[in-house]
């Protein structure tokens, strides 16, 4: 998984190169190569996202007459899903939910720690990582165990050991969920940038330094334009794994209310709960777009960079 | 230049498919991009059983090792724990014994599950849409008309053949019980018990507040005026609990808001599904009024765990008045198996019928209103072995297992036969027989009603939560009524 965007960013520098090197393989024998993994790719990823797009098409049920015979409904579920209240909210707490949560804490935090712990050697970093890399490794269905102790408002561990008595899932519900995602998640973009951060010549920084750059703007000119590559690689996984999250509906099911529906979650509340399967199923596919967007606009960047 | 962006379109497919399929596998189940590998997963788990010795056809021949499963959502220690322990421990070792006695080496597995009531039925759902399932599935009466309408579902005789009708049990079942799992005129399972729905108070709270114990409400305003009184007196027990959030499911629709409903003469559906009408709007006030005034626990029903959480606070002598099925006093609040139970429950929990608004103003004129349901045990269509799965089924409804599970938890059953020496020694259960079934109200058997069961539950937490005035919800309740049995169907509107 951690290897395919960069294998991706691979790809098209190698086609720059390819364009004007010979056909080595001939069509026919590239075809030979590339079959057995696009059958494999077609059969269990283009094939769902097809079925998912028809199921969108169609009334269709869990239960009733409408799991018999579903209707071709046409666009209507795409019609009423953009004109409810309920999709746009969800759109909206998800979008909150990435930007808090993946954006600004894990990549945020992620970097900043990887930063802290740079010139960190010994067992306290060994320490450290194993720390954050626990909470990355832990089942999800345990950890939103632990979160749901933790920030109970009634026997919570929080508000135990704090003066405080806030029912903290209640009260601030996207806000815990967010810092549930946040925790969970750093561990693994803290890695990355790590290992991006160990890949940058040492001298750089010494002749910066040497030259009088204060740390903003060593940062700016130095690390940042050297690592931008991994942070972007770093983003698109993070926000991509964050869109498309279900934990949270370990925490708070979606509630109260709505105010923690992300949209993976309203789709399992419309699609199973309610049994709506053709309007989850037009969900799912506007949420397909959504990825795909994302994924274009971080590799439009970072082709960018390459070129 | 054209050819590249194509390739590039192509990567980012692939990208996102395998992020998105990543995510599924390990904690990412919502995900659009695998709905129908859902119904795989939830299927093929519990579907082993069934399929484990799949080759050996319909009846199995003689000494042939048959294995047979059925799936309930009771566990053993703690939901329905009583029911679990009555399979493994009653039922089971009998049947395999008696199969075993006619020469036949037959296992049954129990699939056991302590989830949400529509959890667990989401799952059957999903297990009957691809084919699989356990042979015998724990089954609510009122699911059975959109599951048959989705052709899940097929009824006894066209699975097991005309010997189904020989049996001499349906002769200890009432017509009208076997009715909850009959649908033109056919037999899709076997009834097993009925409930009754009353206003469950802790005496003890009763008791420091002033109040009498042997407390019997004669109207909405009686309820107020109790829940106040607690208020005032005790300032840390919740006075009222009437469910009322959509996570409680179906709890908040039967236990929560239809008997307040029927209270003021309206029935969900009367020829008619009922939309914007007078009682609707009294109903919803009543809801009003408990949580505005903090009479009910407005956060409380918004939990995840509402239903649990209600139960447990209950135990402790937290919650003053719940309305509730009899299945919380012979099951969550049983001395011995209860979920949380509460030892001196005798002593301690009074009960009382729930009034209509005023009396009088009930369905049918009554004083006193209250709402049932049912539950039973129907055969999987997709069964590999429908004679063991019908001798099971047969041996789950006869009078010896029927008494034994009465003997742990005693409750109203589908046998009058057992019901005769089960209510005896049990006086809350006597009420219930006596003084609620009277007067109570079945469900609708309509492919519909959940979905309008679903709006009801919005509906009422929209109210609880202070998110729509009461006006405003009953108008959206018609609306959504509308969309889903359509303009024609509704009627009693203003």
């Amino acid at each position: 998984m951690t290897a395919e965007p960069e294998a991706a960013e691979r790809e098209a520098t190698d086609e720059e190169s390819a364009t004007g090197g010979a056909n080595v393989l001939g069509n026919k024998g590239a075809a030979a190569f590339v079959a057995p993994a696009a059958g494999l790719i077609g059969l269990f990823l283009v094939f769902p996202a097809l079925w998912t797009l028809y199921l969108a098409l169609t009334n269709m049920r869990l239960t009733g007459l409408a799991a018999a015979e579903p209707q071709f409904v046409g666009l209507e579920n795409f019609l009423n899903a953009v004109s409810e209240g309920e999709f746009l909210n969800s759109l909206y707490v998800t979008l909150i939910f990435v930007l808090g949560s993946a954006v600004i804490g894990q990549a945020f935090l992620g970097f900043t720690l990887a930063w802290i712990l740079r010139d960190w050697r010994g067992w306290q970093r060994q320490a450290f990582e194993v720390l954050a890399i626990v909470a990355w490794i832990i089942p999800a269905s345990v950890v939103a165990f632990l979160w749901i102790a933790l920030l109970d408002g009634d026997s919570g561990t929080l508000n135990t050991l704090s003066p405080v008595n806030v029912d903290w899932l209640l009260e601030y519900p996207l806000l815990s969920i967010i810092f549930f995602n946040t925790w969970r998640g750093t561990a693994f973009s803290m890695l990355l940038f790590s290992a991006a951060l160990n890949s940058m010549p040492p001298s750089h920084l010494e002749t910066a330094r040497l030259a009088g750059a204060s740390f903003w703007q060593q940062l700016r000119d130095v690390i940042l334009p050297s690592i931008r590559g991994h942070i972007l690689t770093t983003l698109l996984l993070i926000s991509l794994w964050t869109f498309n999250l279900f934990t949270p509906y370990l925490i708070t099911a979606g509630g109260p209310g709505s105010q923690t529906e992300t949209l993976p979650i309203y789709i399992y509340n419309v699609a199973l709960s309610n049994g709506r399967l053709g309007f989850g199923a037009a969900i799912s596919a506007i949420m397909l777009v959504i990825n795909l967007i994302i994924a274009w606009i971080y590799l439009r960047v970072v082709g960018k960079q390459d070129a | 230049m054209l050819r590249r962006s194509w390739r590039t379109a192509l990567i980012l497919l692939v990208l996102v498919l395998a992020a998105a399929a990543c995510g599924g596998d390990g904690e990412n189940e919502g995900s659009g991009e695998d709905l129908p590998g859902a119904d795989l997963g939830g299927g093929t788990e519990n579907a082993a059983a069934s399929t484990e010795n799949g080759g050996g056809g319909g009846g199995a021949a003689d000494g042939e090792a048959v294995n047979i499963s059925i799936i309930e959502n009771a566990v053993r220690g703690g939901k329905n724990a009583a029911t679990a322990a009555w399979l493994l421990e009653d039922v089971i070792p009998a049947f395999e014994q008696r199969m075993a006695d006619e020469g036949q080496n037959v296992t049954v597995e129990l699939v056991e599950g302590g989830t949400g009531d529509d959890d667990y039925k989401t799952r059957l759902a999903l297990d009957l849409r691809v084919g699989e399932g356990a042979d015998i599935m724990g089954f609510d009466q009122f699911w059975l008309s959109e599951f048959n309408a989705a052709g899940y579902l097929a009824p006894l005789e066209e699975i097991v053949g005309p010997q189904v009708s020989d049996w001499e049990g349906w002769d200890a079942i009432p017509e009208a019980v076997q009715g909850s799992l009959v649908l033109e005129d056919q037999r899709y399972g076997i009834p097993f018990g009925t409930d009754g729905r009353v206003l469950f108070f802790r005496k003890d709270v009763f008791e420091q507040a002033g109040l009498p114990t042997d407390w019997q409400p004669e109207s909405w305003q009686d309820i107020l005026e109790a829940g106040r009184t607690i208020q005032q007196a005790m300032p840390d027990v919740v006075p009222l609990q009437f469910n009322a959030g959509q996570s409680m499911g179906e709890a908040t629709t039967l236990q929560g808001f239809v008997p307040i409903l029927l209270g003021t003469g309206v029935e969900l559906y009367e020829g008619q599904w009922q939309g914007n009408t007078e009682g609707l709007q009294q109903a919803l006030g009543f809801f009003d009024t408990v949580y505005s005034e903090g009479l009910g626990d407005a956060d409380l029903q918004l939990r995840g765990d509402a239903r649990d959480r209600t139960f447990e606070m209950f135990a402790n002598g937290q919650i003053g008045v719940l309305a509730e099925s009899d299945y919380l006093w012979r099951s969550v609040i049983a001395p011995e198996e209860g979920l949380f139970p509460v030892q001196n429950r005798d002593e301690v929990i009074g009960y009382a019928k729930i009034p209509a608004m005023e009396p009088g103003a009930g369905i049918r004129d009554e004083d006193f209103v209250s709402a049932s349901g049912g539950t039973g045990r129907v055969m999987n269509p997709n069964t590999q072995h429908p004679e063991i799965a019908w001798e099971f089924l047969k041996e789950l409804g006869s009078q010896e297992a029927v008494q034994a599970f009465v003997e742990r938890e005693p409750r109203i059953t589908a046998r009058t036969d057992v019901n005769e020496q089960a209510l005896e020694g049990q006086p809350m259960l006597s009420f219930v027989a006596e003084e609620v079934l009277p007067v109570t109200w079945y469900r609708p058997g309509f492919q519909e009603y959940p979905q309008v069961s679903e709006v009801i539950q919005q509906t009422v937490e929209d109210v609880v939560a202070d998110r729509s005035a009461v006006d405003a919800a009953a108008q959206a309740y018609e609306q959504a009524l509308i969309e889903i049995v359509g303009q024609e169907n509704v009627g009693g509107g203003q």
